[in-house]
């Protein structure tokens, strides 16, 4: 363990001072410190998605993000999600009944409107590009291609 | 509030996913207790070795450490090992060899990822990093993983009391009848068959918190579990001699289990023991690499199968020898897979009139292996559908004719295999025909010319399997070995505003129950879907409940809430006579409403709730009051879900890359509760299978005993990309012996789809000579197999 440090970090439009070794993942100041614990744990090593936040809007695995290079930057995780791409997800996920044990969703969703702010009308390629760095053992892949065109479609409409 | 239709039989939106879709989904290592400390498993390097010596004194004086544990610490306690739950009979009448499975080792490490000792500090690092001053003594000893290996003479001995580490040999069926027809064929088909083995990778890493409060003499265990009250009964009877009514084990939101959440494992039972040691709540999460080195792992046979046909290729009978791989220890179930789940659906759809199977079950120094998605029966099946298949090919017969020439016809239900099941109901040929038309064979000859005018070779490949679900008739359990009941629990509880509570003993982590079972108990009480309110998980709560595997949650769990129903429902009656001043034989029930024969007179389920507590106008001279009714079910036969799966594969020859261009699956799934949430059921088994079939094995080094793929860089898990958008469908016969018609659905995709996946690269590559193909049939295999036939045919 190394020396603790204060850092601030905002989260979800809010500054929060943490006291942890900079070194420390995202994913566990989130976690562990902040109680945010809608973002997950899969891997460590960025190869499962689950840890997926938003970092000044763009996807980011969190369990292999310093917190130290997250000053100054936005941080969005599930829990502070919000906006039109947003909405269309979760509504196309609840509609479809993508989730089956959840665990994995938090980053799906993460995903998935990071895909959708970037690209309002993804073609089963782009998606499986996107998504393919979120795995899903329940194997929900089918429904969220699915739901992401139904999103897409939601938020022409 | 949802104006949707709920309905049973409708595609009702889960109750579940708002909070799975926001983040505040509850999952075990969500859970801080105040005051908790944290745990890390200090684990094995080696794949074998004798422990000379553990010396904790350097590490017990590091940061923050509160304790260190060995397993001569849990010994001298009194903690007994974890036990296995299935108690199989050796062909020569002696119990299986069981060795002690300590949960801390003592004196021998006997896999990679084997629990040494456990180390408790007040963080989680401080724990980690104690961990490496703890200074084990080794001698190394050589290591054996496959259990073809470990069977034959001087070998290693994973337990030094177990000759050639057998830990049993047991046999089902006639050998005598199958010698006989084998010696009248006109044609046996012979093949060597890998089931792969397979790390199940739930998202979720296993977890707990552990919590013992001494003013109360109470311990709670949080855990991630399909089966929170199996842990309780087996934690407290076998490993730590707790007083069950002092134990809660909690299993909240579980984040996937495919099997590997059903065994008790190690990390359970320390903590719990450990927590009223050191006097503080214990937390453990493992790390991915953990989940890979020591969640329980699922499948590694070993088989050679020959069928027997006769000259119009009915066939005569089939014979089979497996060897299977139980890794170091026995989990929890890990002796029935490879046996009654297995050999007992050799049969498959087919009239074979015999049957012999021998399982010779072998301790490796690999982790243990136990039931995942379908457990035995994805076995059973990628034997039957692999020969079946060999066979059609080698007769020149047409692999949906071959099939319908051995159908067990749909008149002939009940209908008693070779052996052991008797199955109820079914119609092969009607979800045979169904699948044919959805995938379109018919097209599939001009899909295959114009896929080699691109230099790509297609192939079909058909797998028409069955699977027994609903586990299980208890008394039939209990014959074959079980030492557990395995019936389920529920209660249904109406409060006096109209809603209701609904305990069940099932578990539900991905399954939806919360919706489906909702589903019921709306339906039959006629209240509102959203007023119903489902609760799993918690010993405390539930009274009893044997869990969630083998697809038998709504087979069994929900039988037991109909059960339940039926008991309010007559309540219901009685309270509606007294209120409405009729005899109860003139009450008429429906939809909510009980009434009067031919009047107008009439009370619903939610006024019948209120006086059953404000019992001011209410039976009581015969009645207690309330409307709280709760049942057990135990089931008089296994549920026997079937159904045909049809794989369109497109090679590159050049790659070897196997592309699934189409998968269709009809499925014969009993009586349907909820539509959409079998249709996700079976996207998930179907990409399991396809997993096994194209991408995931588990490999550990032959010399050294390490596991080679302990990584999601190693290890390779279905991704977006990897898969086709699944052609799904149901051609149902409601299951004759459940009061809801229902059979399961939840392993059918990871049963059915193996066989029809290898088989329709086989087809493919036929033109090119290739006759057999391996699990996981990754590009490099493939490539080779192609290679290999051509030089075999150039010479």
């Amino acid at each position: 363990m190394e020396q603790a440090m204060s850092t601030t970090i905002k989260v979800n439009g809010r500054e929060h001072t943490v006291d942890v070794d900079p070194d420390t993942p995202l994913l566990w100041v989130l976690r562990d410190e902040l109680r945010l614990t809608g973002t997950k744990y899969g891997c460590g090593i960025a190869r499962c998605g689950a840890c997926t936040v938003h970092l000044d809007g763009k996807p980011t695995r969190s369990c292999v993000l310093p917190v130290q290079s997250v000053s100054g930057r936005e941080v969005t995780t599930i829990e502070g999600l919000g906006g039109r791409e947003a909405k269309a997800v979760q509504n196309a996920w609840s509609g479809m009944d993508v989730p089956q044990c959840g665990y994995c969703q938090s980053g799906q969703v993460m995903s998935a409107v990071g895909l959708l702010s970037d690209n309002p009308e993804p073609t089963d390629a782009d998606i499986d590009r996107a998504m393919d760095g979120n795995v899903c053992r329940c194997a929900t892949y089918a429904r969220i291609r699915a739901a992401i065109h139904q999103a897409a479609a939601d938020m022409e409409g | 509030m949802s104006d949707q239709d709920t309905a049973i039989g409708a595609p009702a939106k889960r109750k579940e996913d708002r909070r799975f879709l926001t983040g505040e989904g509850r999952y075990t290592d969500d859970i801080d207790l105040h005051g908790q400390v944290y745990a890390y498993f200090l684990r094995s390097p080696h794949a074998h070795a004798r422990i000379n010596g553990i010396d904790t004194s350097e590490a017990m004086n590091a940061p923050g450490v509160l304790a260190i544990f060995t397993g001569e610490d849990l010994a001298a306690d009194g903690v007994g090992g974890l036990p296995c739950g299935w108690e199989i009979t050796d062909v020569n009448g002696e119990p299986m060899k069981e060795p002690p499975h300590p949960p801390l080792a003592q004196g021998k490490v006997r896999y990679v990822g084997d629990h040494v000792a456990v180390v408790i500090a007040e963080s989680y690092y401080q724990a980690k990093d104690a961990a490496e001053l703890v200074d084990v003594d080794y001698d190394m000893l050589d290591a054996v993983v496959s259990p073809a290996d470990a069977l034959e003479p001087g070998k290693p001995l994973v337990h030094d009391d177990i000759p050639n580490n057998q830990c049993y040999v047991w046999e089902l069926g006639d050998r005598g009848a199958v010698d006989d027809a084998f010696d009248k064929a006109a044609h046996v088909t012979r093949l060597d068959l890998v089931n792969n083995r397979l790390i199940p990778n739930a998202l979720e890493p296993r977890a707990a918190v552990a919590n013992y409060s001494k003013g109360e003499d109470q311990y709670t265990l949080y855990t991630t579990s399909q089966n929170p009250h199996v842990i309780r009964l087996l934690m407290s009877a076998f490993v730590l001699n707790l007083p069950e009514h002092k134990v809660r084990v909690v299993a909240p939101d579980v984040g996937g289990g495919f099997g590997s959440k059903i065994f008790h494992y190690a990390e359970e039972a320390v903590l719990t023991w450990a927590s009223r040691k050191v006097g503080r709540p214990i937390k453990w999460t493992a790390e991915r690499v953990e989940s890979f080195l020591s969640d329980a792992h699922g499948r590694d046979h070993v088989t050679h199968a020959e069928l027997a046909l006769d000259e119009n290729g009915k066939f005569l009978a089939m014979r089979v020898d497996t060897k299977a791989n139980m890794g170091a220890y026995l989990s929890t179930f890990a002796s029935s897979v490879p046996t009654i789940l297995y050999a007992t659906l050799l049969a498959g759809q087919y009239t074979t009139p015999a049957i012999h199977c021998q399982v010779t079950a072998a301790f490796t120094n690999t982790s243990p292996v136990d039931a995942y998605r379908g457990a035995g029966r994805p076995e059973a099946t990628y034997v039957v559908e692999r020969l079946v298949s060999a066979a059609g090919r080698e007769m020149g017969l047409d692999q949906a004719e071959i099939r319908r020439r051995n159908f067990i016809p749909k008149d002939a239900f009940p209908y008693q295999t070779p052996v052991a099941l008797n199955y109820d109901v079914g119609d092969y040929d009607a979800t045979l025909t169904e699948a044919m038309k959805v995938a379109d064979v018919d097209g599939f000859d001009a899909r295959r010319q114009e896929a080699l005018r691109r230099g790509r070779y297609r192939g079909l490949g058909y797998s028409t399997y069955i699977e027994a679900c609903g586990l299980a008739p208890s008394n039939i359990a209990g014959a074959l070995g079980a030492r557990a009941g395995l019936y389920e629990a529920g209660e249904i509880r109406l409060h006096p505003t109209g809603k209701v509570t609904v305990f069940t003993g099932s578990h539900s982590h991905g399954q939806g129950h919360e919706t489906t079972f909702a589903q019921i108990v709306s339906d039959r009480l006629g209240l509102p879907f959203d007023d119903v309110e489902v609760v799993h998980g918690d010993t405390d709560r539930i009274a009893f409940g044997m869990g969630t595997y083998g697809s038998r949650s709504l087979a069994v769990g929900g039988s037991a809430l109909m059960k339940a129903l039926d008991k309010v429902i007559d309540k219901s009656r009685k309270i509606a006579a007294h209120m409405l001043e009729a005899s109860e034989a003139d009450i008429e029930y429906a939809d909510g409403v009980f009434k009067v024969a031919g009047t107008d007179k009439s009370i619903t389920t939610a006024e019948i709730a209120f006086s059953a507590y404000v019992p001011h106008n209410y039976p009581l001279e015969e009645l207690e009051p309330g409307l709280d009714e709760s049942a057990f079910y135990d089931p008089t036969n296994f549920t026997y879900p079937a159904g045909s799966h049809i794989c369109e594969v497109e090679v590159d020859p050049e790659t070897g890359k196997v592309q699934v261009v189409n998968f269709t699956a009809v499925d014969d799934f009993g009586n349907v509760i909820n539509p959409m949430i079998v249709e996700g059921q079976v996207h998930g088994g179907l990409a399991q299978g396809i997993g096994q079939a194209l991408l995931e094995g588990c490999v550990y080094d032959p010399e050294s005993g390490q596991l080679v793929t302990g990584t999601y860089m190693d290890y390779t898990m279905p991704r977006a990309d990897d898969l086709p958008s699944f052609k799904v469908g149901t051609k149902n016969t409601p299951c004759t012996h459940n009061p809801l018609g229902v059979k399961g659905c939840g392993e059918a995709g990871a049963i059915g789809s193996p066989p029809a996946v290898i088989d329709a690269i086989i087809d493919a590559l036929a033109p090119l000579g290739v006759t057999n193909l391996d699990m996981p049939a990754t590009p490099a295999r493939v490539w080779e197999a192609i290679n290999k036939a051509g030089a075999t045919r150039a010479a």
